[in-house]
Order: structure tokens, then C-alpha cells, then sequence
């Protein structure tokens, strides 16, 4: 005889899962009285958005579905924010809520809310599980549905009495999960492909654009063979950083609002758009008619939703990103030549690079750059939401997919502390760095003792100007300079992390950036820097909203 | 822009049609019928809706309904050789004997049925397409209609191709 909450843990464990990040509270009592003499690794943190945060930090930096659990009513809605972060960027994620028990439910019981009523529209799918022998079936397919094809989280919510509930039978366990309705395209149509084929080898200007649907398929092996063969550069968006080396000379960096001046470039003038893993997001595209208007454009992607959902495309191929590349690396009879688009964008590369001001002020883009250079590829870098985040993926080389972990559709301040957690246990023979704002930092702040308690050795960067500054930014260039509530407060960050017992610098000078930095690395555990950087620095070029990619400001011409 | 009628077929679980009606709000189409039953599967329903959308919004929402885990099969039966069917209840105000005798004229025309007769008002049901039920309506509002409820449109495809699962 098992109950509920033994068959949970029981299935969590089939599905391989070694840790998950939660909050206990009244209904999920059973499950974490399951859990105290159980093997599972459970890492408390100190509000439930973090849990789900740092389970979607797991998953991304390893590939595997991360679990968060909370309680019901406040503890599952506080899931909410995570939940739907982990959608927007397709992140296989398993969130377990508790429920008041069947008998009160639509009763407004103590804590009761209609969580799976709530997380319909930011899940992939969800259950609310009626007996405690639906506990196992629904365990498997929630990993199953979450870990494939367009991933994305999956929340199971638990009434206190299907927890309590028991199970005489031991319950056979199915090898795979059938679903009839459910079954994601994997392989290319050979047809698509071979118009692909022909379109990328007839290209005069060929682009690739490649997405976070290459990091999530782990294609980025494919990717950078494909383009190498064929001599195509490629962007990337920012979920698309490190799918192909930051220093690849075939990299032209990120596109959209804040890309690269060559890169805009590039996508207006290709003759050929190869658009790997993504989704025509409006930040990458600016004005959509004026978006790649002389290129034919092939679309791969592994959700069909995707394909013409905003952009109208010449070859959609549905299906897994590094089958598909792989599929056409092998059937290419081809390869390219150095041929006069990739001179061309050599030359905008040199007269149109990324640049700052380098005038011995404390300025955060070359804080980034100095630790893009100590860690020189190794280490993973979150980031919160923001300027942080946009400096980051502008001025951060990196090396390797899975080493960049933000969040990019839903923009979630407060993310990169708790995901940087979830980062370390998924890698933990890694150095995690979460950049930060003064702002962001302090939408999760409690973490910090979560990363105290356990000595998660995060160095969180506060790149700290007292401002909310990409709102700021914005109201600088396009609000007559009107800062209505922007303006934060001077915070002492060194402070607040030796309340927790945290060991942390100030930095206000340039010079002391790389030797703070290394202290920071040096440092057995947790260790924060309070960078007190320029205020009013900006991140350039942009796009203003509406305008079309290649009418950038603040860019090098400018 | 013209209505389609989508046959979307479905596990017959608790929520799912809020899951599709859902997916319609949040993404900004507009349900203008909807109906919903059991059908020749066990545990399979089969909803019908009809909604106003281009040819791209259209491709759109039933590329979002295939993405919903417990949504089997979405055909639309636009285009397609069909019967589609809906079915009223119009209660009408009877004031008179000769509109009484008008009104059951009326009925025989469009092929309605007396369902309820009573000393004020009489109740008429019939099937057929939208067309149908909004011309019989139009021609009733003279005596007084009190009460009309119509059921979603069904529809089903003409010979012996069928809305089946396997997608």
C-alpha cells in the first residue's frame, strides 16, 4: 500500500529527477513529510516565483525538465510569474502545486485558489489529479509532454487528499507515453528540404538566423557545420547567443532592437533568409514589412504555429532544428566560397563595430567585457532583465550554448538570482554569474538567503545606477527626459549581503574592476560586487519601437 | 473574412472545453457559435465552432487547437461538401386568433413544429441552416417574439469522408 505522495516522489525519482526547489506549506504537508527521508535533493528557497525561476534555470543550463513545488493558493500563485517566463522561452519545466482536498474544491477553502484554471494560458498543459492512482501516469506524461517536442512547463496540482490517498496495487508503469493527442514532428518533409537545398545554393547572400529552438535541440553542432560548409554568416537572437561561438568569424553577433549594427544590416540586405529556432519576435524584427524584404525566407522550426504566424515564409520546414540541419549538411552537394556579401559585411563590421565611450569612467559594458575575458568562455552567465541583460548579450563572448541563461520572451525582472541557482545545480563544476540592475536584484532579493543557506556559489554583478534604467533609457529618447519613477534610491548591496553573511565589494572605479572580479571568482561560495556604474550610460544602438532594423540610433554613425 | 466552421474533436475530460475557448479570448478570435457533445469515439467529444477570420487567422487558431495536448483532430469544414445544421425555439406572442392562424401558417411554410401551445404564446422549433432560422425569425418579430434560443451549428461532412482522429 502507497499513498500519494510516496507514488509522487516514486515517480519523480523514475524520471530521474535529483532536485527540485520549493516552499512547503499546509496541503503539500504529506508530500514533504515524503520527502524528509527521501533521496531528492530539495533546495528551500524563500518565495515560490524563485522556485519556479530556478527550476527553469535547471533546465536550461542541463537540458533536463526542472521541478519546482509549492503549496496551494499563495504558493501556487506566486508560481505564476516563472511559469509563464518558462513558456515564453519553451522551457521544459515540471511545477507540482498542492490543492485543498477534492471535497472543498470550488468551496473557496483556506488557500484554495483554481490554479490550473490560472496556469492554462502559460502552460504547455496541465492536470488537476482527481485519485492517487492517476499519480503515476500523469507524472510520466507531464515530463514527457514537458521534455518534448516544443518544450515548456507542465504544472500537476495535488488535492491534500489524493496525497493522503492510498494505493493497494503496485501499478504497472508503461515504457513510452502514447498520447493521441500529442505527437510532435521530429523529421524534416524531404521535399521542404530539398527546396531548402536549392534555395541555399543558388543564394547570392545567404543569412542565417538562428534562435533558442537551436540551444533548446542542442543543433548547435549543425548549425556551425552547416554554415561553415556553405560560408553563411549567422545571427543570433538573444535566445540564440552561443548556439554559435561569440568569436566565430561566420558571427555577425545579435539582431533586432538592440543587435549589432552589421547584423540589421545583413538581414535587410540578404537575399536569403535561413530562420532557424524562432519565432519572428517583434523586438527582433522592428517594423515587420520592412524585415528581410529582398530575401526568400526558410523557416524551420519544430512548432507550425510558428511558421506564418507573423512573417509569411518561401519553405517552412516543421520539425526538430538539428535533424533538420543535419539533414541538409549531408545532402548539400556543395560548399561556399569567401565569396563578396561576406566582404561586404567585413566591411561593416569594421566601420560600424559596438562601441562605448572608454574614458576611464566606470562604464558597465567594459565590466563585461573584463569578465567576458577572465572567464574566457567557461563559467554561465544569467542575467536579470533590462540594461543588465542587453549589455550582457552585446558585449559577453560566448563560447558555448547552454552558458547564457535569460529570460527573453517574457523579460521577467528578478529572474537571474533564482535561475542562477538552479543554474549551479544542474552544472555544478561551473562558475555562475548573475548580472544584475539595482532594479532586478531587488525583485528577488530574499534569495540571497537561499544562496547564503546553502553556499550556492553565485557571484551576482549589480551593475547598480540607481535607476531603473532601461525604462529610464527610453524616457530619456523618446519622453522629453521625463524620469517619472525611475529614479531608485541608493541601495549599500554590500551591506544587505553581510546581513545574510555574504561577502561582497563596492567598485567605483575602472581600475578596480578586474582585481574585484577575481576576488569574486577567488571566493569559496556566494560573493556579491556593487558596481556603481555610470548612471545615465545607455545601451546602443537601438531601434525605436516601429522603426525598420537598419533606421538604428546611437549607433557608430551617429 | 467569412465564418468557417471548424470541427475540432476532443478527449472528453473535464476543462477541455475551457482550454479551447480559452485559446480563442486569449488570442483574440472571436467564437461566434459553439456546440459541444459526445460523439461516435468513447471518450472523444466533438465541438463545432464558428468563427470570422481570414484565410491566416483561420490557418492560425487551428494550428494553436492541434498544439493543445487533449485537441485530437481540427478539420475545417469550409470549403468542403457539407450539411451544417442549427436548431431554434422561438416563443411567439399570440394576441389574436388570426395571428394565430398566421403564425401556424408561417410555421408550415418554413417547416417548424409546434412544440407548446398556450392561451398567450406558442413555441416553435425548427432545424436548418442560419439563413433559414434568421428569415423564419425576421418574419415572427411582427407578432412578438418573447424568448429565441438557438443551439450552436453542427456540421459534418457529405459523403463518406469523415472527421476522424489520427493527426
Amino acid at each position: 500500500m502507497k499513498t500519494g505522495a510516496k507514488l509522487l516522489i516514486e515517480g519523480l525519482q523514475r524520471e530521474g529527477v535529483e532536485t527540485i526547489f520549493g516552499y512547503p506549506g499546509g496541503v503539500v504537508l504529506p508530500i514533504y513529510d515524503e520527502l524528509y527521508d527521501s533521496p531528492l535533493r530539495h533546495i528551500l528557497v524563500r518565495h515560490e516565483q524563485a522556485a519556479a525561476h530556478a527550476a527553469d534555470g535547471y533546465a536550461r543550463a542541463s537540458g533536463r525538465v526542472g521541478v519546482c513545488l509549492a503549496t496551494s493558493g499563495p504558493g501556487a500563485c506566486n508560481l505564476v510569474t516563472g511559469i509563464a517566463t518558462a513558456y515564453m522561452d519553451s522551457i521544459p519545466i515540471v511545477a507540482i502545486t498542492g490543492q485543498v482536498p477534492t471535497s472543498l474544491l470550488g468551496n473557496d477553502a483556506f488557500q484554495e485558489s483554481d490554479i490550473t484554471g490560472i496556469t492554462m494560458p502559460v502552460t504547455k498543459h496541465n492536470y488537476l489529479v482527481k485519485k492517487a492512482a492517476d499519480l503515476p501516469r500523469v507524472i510520466q506524461e507531464a515530463f514527457y509532454i514537458a521534455g518534448t517536442g516544443r518544450p515548456g512547463p507542465v504544472l500537476i496540482d495535488i488535492p491534500k487528499d489524493v496525497s493522503t490517498g492510498t494505493v493497494e496495487i503496485e501499478l504497472p508503469r508503461e515504457e513510452t507515453v502514447t498520447l493521441r493527442g500529442y505527437q510532435p514532428t521530429y523529421k524534416g518533409h524531404q521535399r521542404q528540404i530539398d527546396r531548402a537545398i536549392e534555395l541555399i545554393t543558388l543564394a547570392e547572400r545567404p543569412l542565417v538566423y538562428a534562435g533558442g529552438g537551436v540551444v533548446l535541440s542542442n543543433a548547435s553542432g549543425e548549425l556551425v557545420r552547416l554554415v561553415e560548409q556553405m560560408m553563411i554568416p549567422v545571427t543570433t537572437t538573444l535566445m540564440g547567443l552561443g548556439a554559435i561561438p561569440g568569436d566565430h568569424p561566420l558571427n555577425l553577433g545579435m539582431l533586432g532592437m538592440h543587435g549589432t549594427e552589421y547584423a540589421n544590416f545583413a538581414v535587410t540586405e540578404c537575399d536569403l533568409l535561413i530562420a532557424v529556432g524562432v519565432r519572428f519576435d517583434d523586438r527582433v524584427t522592428g517594423k515587420l514589412d520592412t524585415f528581410a524584404p529582398h530575401a526568400k525566407i526558410i523557416h524551420v522550426d519544430i512548432d507550425p504555429a510558428e511558421i506564418g504566424k507573423n512573417k509569411q515564409v518561401d519553405v517552412p520546414i516543421v520539425g526538430d532544428v538539428g535533424n533538420i540541419l543535419g539533414e541538409i549538411v549531408i545532402r548539400l552537394q556543395k560548399t561556399g566560397q569567401y565569396h563578396p556579401w561576406l566582404e561586404k559585411i567585413k566591411g561593416w563590421k569594421k566601420k560600424h563595430p559596438l562601441r562605448y565611450k572608454d574614458d576611464g569612467k566606470l562604464r558597465p559594458q567594459y565590466i563585461i567585457q573584463q569578465l567576458s575575458d577572465l572567464l574566457k568562455g567557461e563559467g554561465i552567465i544569467v542575467s536579470e532583465v533590462g540594461q543588465n541583460q542587453m549589455w550582457t548579450a552585446q558585449y559577453y563572448c560566448f563560447r558555448k550554448p547552454r552558458t547564457w541563461i535569460t529570460s527573453g520572451g517574457l523579460g521577467t525582472m528578478g529572474y537571474g538570482l533564482p535561475a542562477s541557482m538552479g543554474v549551479h545545480y544542474a552544472r555544478p563544476d561551473q562558475a555562475v554569474f548573475d548580472i544584475a540592475g539595482d532594479g532586478s536584484i531587488q525583485m528577488n532579493i530574499q534569495e540571497f538567503g537561499t544562496i547564503a543557506q546553502y553556499k550556492i556559489p553565485v557571484k551576482v554583478a549589480i551593475l547598480n545606477n540607481q535607476y531603473l534604467g532601461m525604462v529610464r533609457q527610453w524616457q530619456e529618447l523618446f519622453y522629453d527626459r521625463r524620469y517619472s519613477f525611475t529614479e531608485l534610491p541608493p541601495v549599500d548591496f554590500v551591506k544587505i549581503g553581510q546581513a545574510y553573511g555574504i561577502d561582497g565589494i563596492r567598485v567605483e572605479s575602472r581600475d578596480d574592476v578586474q582585481s574585484a572580479l577575481k576576488t569574486a571568482i577567488d571566493t569559496p561560495g556566494p560573493f556579491i560586487l556593487d558596481f556603481r556604474i555610470e548612471r545615465e550610460e545607455n545601451v546602443f544602438p537601438i531601434v525605436p519601437p516601429g522603426a525598420a532594423n537598419n533606421e538604428m540610433i546611437g549607433g557608430s554613425n551617429s | 473574412m467569412k465564418p468557417h466552421s471548424l470541427s475540432i474533436l476532443v478527449e472528453n475530460r473535464a476543462g477541455v472545453l475551457s482550454r479551447v475557448t480559452g485559446l480563442f479570448s486569449r488570442r483574440g478570435f472571436n467564437i461566434e457559435s459553439l456546440a459541444v457533445g459526445t460523439c461516435e469515439e468513447p471518450g472523444m467529444s466533438r465541438i463545432t465552432i464558428v468563427c470570422i477570420g481570414d484565410d491566416a487567422q483561420i490557418e492560425q487558431v487551428m494550428k494553436q487547437l492541434n498544439k493543445l495536448i487533449d485537441v485530437i483532430k481540427v478539420s475545417d469544414l469550409t470549403g468542403n461538401e457539407r450539411v451544417e445544421r442549427e436548431l431554434a425555439m422561438i416563443k411567439v406572442t399570440v394576441d389574436s386568433g388570426a395571428s394565430r392562424s398566421e403564425i401556424l401558417q408561417i410555421a408550415q411554410i418554413f417547416r417548424a413544429q409546434v412544440v407548446d401551445m398556450g392561451t398567450k404564446t406558442i413555441v416553435l422549433q425548427i432545424t436548418g441552416n442560419t439563413e433559414k432560422i434568421d428569415a423564419l425569425e425576421t418574419l415572427l418579430r411582427q407578432y412578438g417574439v418573447k424568448e429565441l434560443v438557438r443551439t450552436g451549428k453542427i456540421g459534418m461532412l457529405r459523403g463518406s469522408k469523415t472527421v476522424k482522429s489520427g493527426k
